[in-house]
């Protein structure tokens, strides 16, 4: 079946081109059936090779397309590579990707457009799994800026609001701004091993001494890009913005798949990474800077969608911590698992703006239990998975992380270990404003609640179920069960850190956190709900830090102000002066010069006798003279 | 034998143009530009993809100054000719909802146009390639300045005298070599390229080939005549300029220049690089101020090539194939994106900025195309575009890391100027004027679908280019490194 990899990635386009063409002669159940329909035999076909490659525990395999780019000793090839790492991504994208298109349809129903919709959603996909799927940087570079070509396309889907579109473009030129770091990786790579095929730099690299020159400056430049793809300061701040586009691709791209690319190709380049340890340094730094950071603004926003987004970016944090302490494994795990719950929270708050007639402000909601049952339980279960409550998914991956973090610097599991109760009291904090209390909507919203179709719940009992469970593909060793995710991947991780923290201080992690969740739920309930302590409106006054924090540290303002304005200003400035001025004044000057010079001369020339007379006469004195002197 | 057909059917069909019946002259262009490309078609099945010469015709021209009319094509010369077979075509076709007064002067100008091009990429004599260097500037400067706009006059005389400056330094150039050249002297580009020339003079001589070239391309700061040219010519002059005859100058770059002057490339080649990554920032920066779109697309121009130039002058292969590909995904992209600002300005009456949006509205197909076209030209994978840019930057990295990161800001500034004017043109609330904007007629929804097409296809199998060139490339390479 490997040998039928190719279907994988090209069932989504065929979704694309016949929802795409066929378009407004579709009908919604139509559009969102075949795209649906597309991805999930992908998903069918990613688990029959997902089965093949955990039983034969075979060589990874290349299949290999069509020979796309050579010129010289570069040489290209249109080709995939099968091995156990691209097959759990397989399994996510598909899977999840799924899910979501199913969801979709019951979301997008109301909408005119929704083939658009649907055919975007499915090209998403298939540069997903070509981002995953190809057996060089450059297939995977391709994967890379297609999915931030879709995502752009998403997040403007709306086009019509201006506001819209500058998140979409926002978002795609900050992804650019890494593409740039990643493709002068990718020259490097090049330049130094003379291939750019994934098998051939990894062999020649593994012969390489550590914190080599060349692999450090690799690794920081590839990790440029994953911080625009994945979102890590200082290229995070398109990703709030992408929640402009409509939820369920919140829900794919920008929580469970795309923003996890950059970890994924850390992960992929583990030899590389695991010979610079600086690299790596700097990436638990900016992975733990974000984590902390983005949990804090998450405090303070009000919009759902917003705490979300926040919260991704600082999920994302903690799995780029993960990637800088060695533990490979250990982030990809926390992907997966996020991708459930993530999906999920994001399906769910799109279930809850469904029934709000649009509403996306926790302020305006309340109360939402009793009419949303199944929304209402499988947030829940989001927001357990996510604070990291036992057993549910959340738990194990970040559980994991925390030990690992623990064996490699106790002062930044300290910091982790503070994020993790921010996350809590953030995610509290909406699941008490959202659910409980009394409802603060409007009476038009009031009389509209309703739960969703069966489209969009049926998606979130999947994920809760996936949410609760997931996390026991990888226990930790205290309860003598296997890691099955760590064992699958052994043959994909060049190197990690084996060392595992004692069963004592896995024990004492444990019971604190389900402590420290307690009475986090406990106090959020008592403020949120029995005080009934409501954030406060746009128009309030807030105190220095909280406005700080609404105001997400002003960070937007502070890239518009030194990068955005002055760049515009100084092309301008430019533009004026130097271009049309300097510049083509000089060109101008030279030709009206010339233009003086001949018409002085074209006086000589003027016909007049008499003056060539005296000219003459002027010319023969002169020339008499000359020959007396001389 | 082919080679004389593919020049002068172009020739011959400029003349009869001006006999032919007025309001079918249109579609008379356009047969004999599709005969052409026929021809051009079948070339390419007689073509072997190695380094040398083929299809040669020599015959003396004035024999004892050593000057021969001798054509050929090899794997680099055919793609550009291929280019401007399939771009002649796609401009008749562009212009055919527009009426211009003398239409049969106007044909006979493109098609003139093209033999003088063809003339300039098959020739193989010095000589002979300035004239037809030479020749190729009458049509457009008439073209330019009976159908342009309103300040044509001083624009195309500006651009008349600038690139005419540069030619005669490159003539100087020329004569200089072929004096040199030992016993009865030639203009035979073989025996030029054989000829010796000390260092000194090579220093003096890459200067007078680079700035004629330079003017051309444009390089910054040659570059001031272009955006003022581009913007008022019409539409099918400024595909002329901006999609075939600015590689003249790039061509110009790799045949008549770096194989003549090794050790003048290794004394200055670095400068001349230097200013070529200077204009594609600065192309860029100037882009991002525009308020009309044709000159936004001039600017933009001008940092695309700037890179081509780059990567040429970094003589790696990928620096050099990369510019072989570039320069045919530019010509098609940029005739694209030129047809797409024409087709707004003749419906909207306006292409400032800052007065359009919100066309995707009611626009479905020419918003999809409009799309495909702008994803070729900032390079986004699976288009003719990143193949090309792909390549060049990499070859500019291997000249250089930090050029190379500079140079490749393009990548991040062609996406804020590019996006920001598809978001202005395209995305919005649709104002009163833009709900008239009415969809696309058959001949324009043609050319743009055949870009498109293009696009798309030469992103997912650049293969045919990459071979056609690279034999030839390898060589020319071989042979400057022997020397450097």
């Amino acid at each position: 079946m490997v040998q039928f990899a190719w279907l994988i990635p090209l069932l989504p386009l065929l979704g694309f081109i016949i929802v795409g063409v066929l378009n407004k002669r579709l009908n919604v159940a139509m559009s969102g059936g075949i795209a649906s329909a597309a991805v999930l035999f992908s998903f069918i076909i990613s688990a029959i090779i997902f089965g093949e490659v955990a039983r034969e525990g075979s060589i990874p395999e290349r299949v290999v397309l069509y020979d796309w780019i050579s010129s010289g000793n570069l040489s290209i090839s249109f080709s995939f590579l099968i091995d156990r790492l691209s097959v759990i991504m397989l399994m996510v994208v598909t899977g999840v990707g799924t899910l979501i298109h199913l969801y979709s349809i019951g979301y997008m129903s109301h909408e005119q457009d929704h083939p658009r919709f649907f055919s975007y959603l499915n090209l998403f996909i298939f540069f997903m799994l070509l981002l995953v799927l190809g057996s060089n940087y450059i297939v995977m570079f391709v994967g890379w800026e297609g999915v931030g070509l879709c995502s752009y396309l998403l997040i403007g889907f709306w086009f019509k609001n201006i506001d819209y579109s500058n998140a979409a473009k926002k978002a795609f030129i900050m992804n650019r701004i890494g593409d740039l770091g990643l493709l002068l990786g990718v020259f490097l790579i090049y330049m130094t091993f003379g291939s750019v095929n994934f098998n051939e730099v990894f062999i020649s690299a593994a012969n390489l001494p550590q914190n080599n020159a060349a692999v450090t400056a690799i690794c920081l430049l590839l990790f440029v890009g994953a911080m625009g793809k994945s979102a890590q300061i200082p290229l995070y701040t398109w990703l709030p913005d992408a929640m402009a586009g409509p939820t369920p691709v919140s829900a794919l791209i920008h929580a469970a798949t795309m923003v996890t690319a950059g970890i994924y190709m850390i992960v992929r380049s583990n030899v590389l990474y695991a010979l610079s340890p600086d690299a790596s340094s700097i990436v638990a730094f900016v992975g733990i800077t974000t984590a902390f950071f983005a949990a804090t603004i998450g405090l303070k926003q009000n919009d759902i969608k917003k705490v979300l987004a926040y919260s991704t970016v600082s999920q994302l944090g903690y799995m780029f911590v993960a990637l800088g302490v060695g533990a490979y494994q250990t982030a990809l795990f926390h992907v997966i698992t996020h991708a459930f719950f993530k999906a999920l929270l994001f399906l769910g708050a799109g279930s809850v703006i469904h029934a709000m007639s649009g509403e996306q402000d926790v302020r305006r909601m309340g109360a939402l239990k009793k009419v949303l049952p199944i929304t209402h339980l499988t947030f829940l279960i989001g927001t357990l998975a996510i604070v990291g409550l036992p057993p549910f998914a959340g738990f194990f991956s970040k559980d994991e992380i925390l030990a690992k973090v623990w064996m490699y610097s106790p002062i930044m599991f300290v910091i982790l270990a503070i994020t993790s109760v921010l996350t809590a009291v953030y995610m509290f904090r909406l699941y008490w404003l959202t659910f409980y209390g009394e409802f603060r909507g409007s009476e038009h919203q009031k009389n509209h609640l309703h739960e969703s179709p069966v489209t969009m719940t049926l998606p979130l009992i999947v994920l809760a179920v996936l949410s609760s469970v997931g996390g026991f593909i990888g226990m930790p060793e205290l309860f003598h069960a296997p890691h099955f995710l760590n064992e699958f991947l052994s043959p994909v991780i060049f190197k990690s850190s084996h060392e595992e923290a004692s069963h004592t201080f896995e024990i004492l992690l444990m019971s604190v956190s389900v402590i420290l969740l307690a009475i986090i739920m406990y106090a959020t309930y008592s403020y949120y709900v029995t005080k009934k302590v409501k954030p406060e409106e746009d128009s309030e006054e807030l105190d220095s830090f909280a406005k700080l924090l609404t105001n997400k540290y002003y960070v937007d303002e502070i890239y518009a102000a030194i990068i955005t304005k002055p760049l515009d200003k100084l092309a301008a400035f430019v533009y004026k002066y130097i271009d049309q001025g300097l510049i083509d004044k000089t060109v101008n000057n030279t030709g009206t010069a010339l233009n003086g010079i001949s018409g002085q001369l074209r006086k000589l020339q003027n016909g007049n006798i008499g003056a060539y007379i005296f000219a003459m006469v002027i010319g023969i004195i002169t020339i008499l003279v000359l020959t007396m002197i001389i | 034998m082919i080679t004389l057909l593919l020049l002068f059917v172009p020739l011959v069909a400029s003349l009869a143009c001006l006999l032919f019946d007025k309001a079918k002259v249109k579609v008379f262009a356009l047969g004999t530009s599709l005969i052409n490309l026929g021809v051009m078609i079948y070339a390419f099945t007689l073509f072997k993809s190695d380094m040398s010469y083929q299809f040669i015709v020599d015959y003396w021209w004035v024999k004892d100054l050593g000057i021969s009319f001798k054509l050929g094509l090899d794997g680099i010369s055919i793609l550009l000719v291929a280019l401007t077979n399939f771009l002649i075509p796609l401009i008749i076709l562009s212009s055919f909802r527009i009426d211009y007064k003398n239409a049969n002067a106007f044909y006979s100008l493109i098609l003139f146009m093209q033999f003088a091009l063809i003339g300039v990429f098959a020739a193989l004599d010095g000589f002979l390639f300035y004239i037809f260097w030479e020749l190729a500037l009458i049509p457009i400067y008439f073209i330019c300045l009976f159908w342009g706009g309103e300040d044509r006059v001083r624009i195309t005389l500006k651009f008349f005298i600038y690139t005419l400056a540069g030619s005669l330094l490159m003539l100087i150039g020329l004569i200089y070599i072929y004096l040199q050249t030992p016993g009865v002297h030639s203009f035979d580009i073989n025996i030029l390229y054989s000829t010796a020339l000390s260092s000194a003079d090579q220093s003096w001589l890459f200067w007078c080939f680079f700035i004629a070239f330079a003017i051309k391309i444009p390089i910054f700061p040659l570059h001031s005549w272009q955006a003022d040219t581009y913007t008022d010519s019409p539409t099918q002059g400024t595909m002329l300029l901006s999609g075939i005859m600015l590689k003249m100058g790039l061509y110009g770059l790799i045949r008549w220049m770096i194989p003549f002057l090794p050790e003048g490339l290794a004394q200055w080649g670095n400068t001349a690089m230097i200013l070529s990554i200077i204009g594609v920032v600065y192309a860029s920066c100037m882009a991002l101020v525009q308020k009309d779109f044709k000159r936004l697309i001039a600017y933009s121009s001008v940092a695309h090539v700037g890179l081509i130039a780059a990567g040429i002058l970094s003589l790696t292969i990928q620096g050099m194939q990369g510019a072989m590909v570039q320069m045919l995904a530019h010509g098609v992209n940029v005739v694209g994106i030129f047809f797409i600002a024409d087709i707004i300005f003749r419906r909207m009456k306006t292409r400032n900025l800052d007065e359009l949006g919100g066309l995707a509205n009611n626009t479905r197909v020419f918003t999809i195309l409009y799309l495909i076209i702008l994803l070729g030209s900032i390079a986004l994978p699976l288009t003719n575009g990143f193949v090309g840019e792909f390549l060049l930057l990499n070859g500019v990295y291997q000249y250089d890391a930090w050029m190379a990161t500079f140079a490749g800001l393009t990548v991040v500034l062609g996406a804020v100027y590019m996006l920001r004017s598809y978001q202005k043109v395209m995305l919005g609330e649709p104002h009163a004027r833009s709900i008239e904007f009415t969809g696309l007629h058959l001949t324009e929804k043609i050319v743009l679908v055949v870009v498109a097409f293009a696009i798309i296809v030469g992103g997912l199998y650049p293969k045919p280019i990459l071979q056609t060139a690279g034999p030839a490339l390898e060589d020319l390479l071989a042979q400057v490194k022997d020397v450097y």
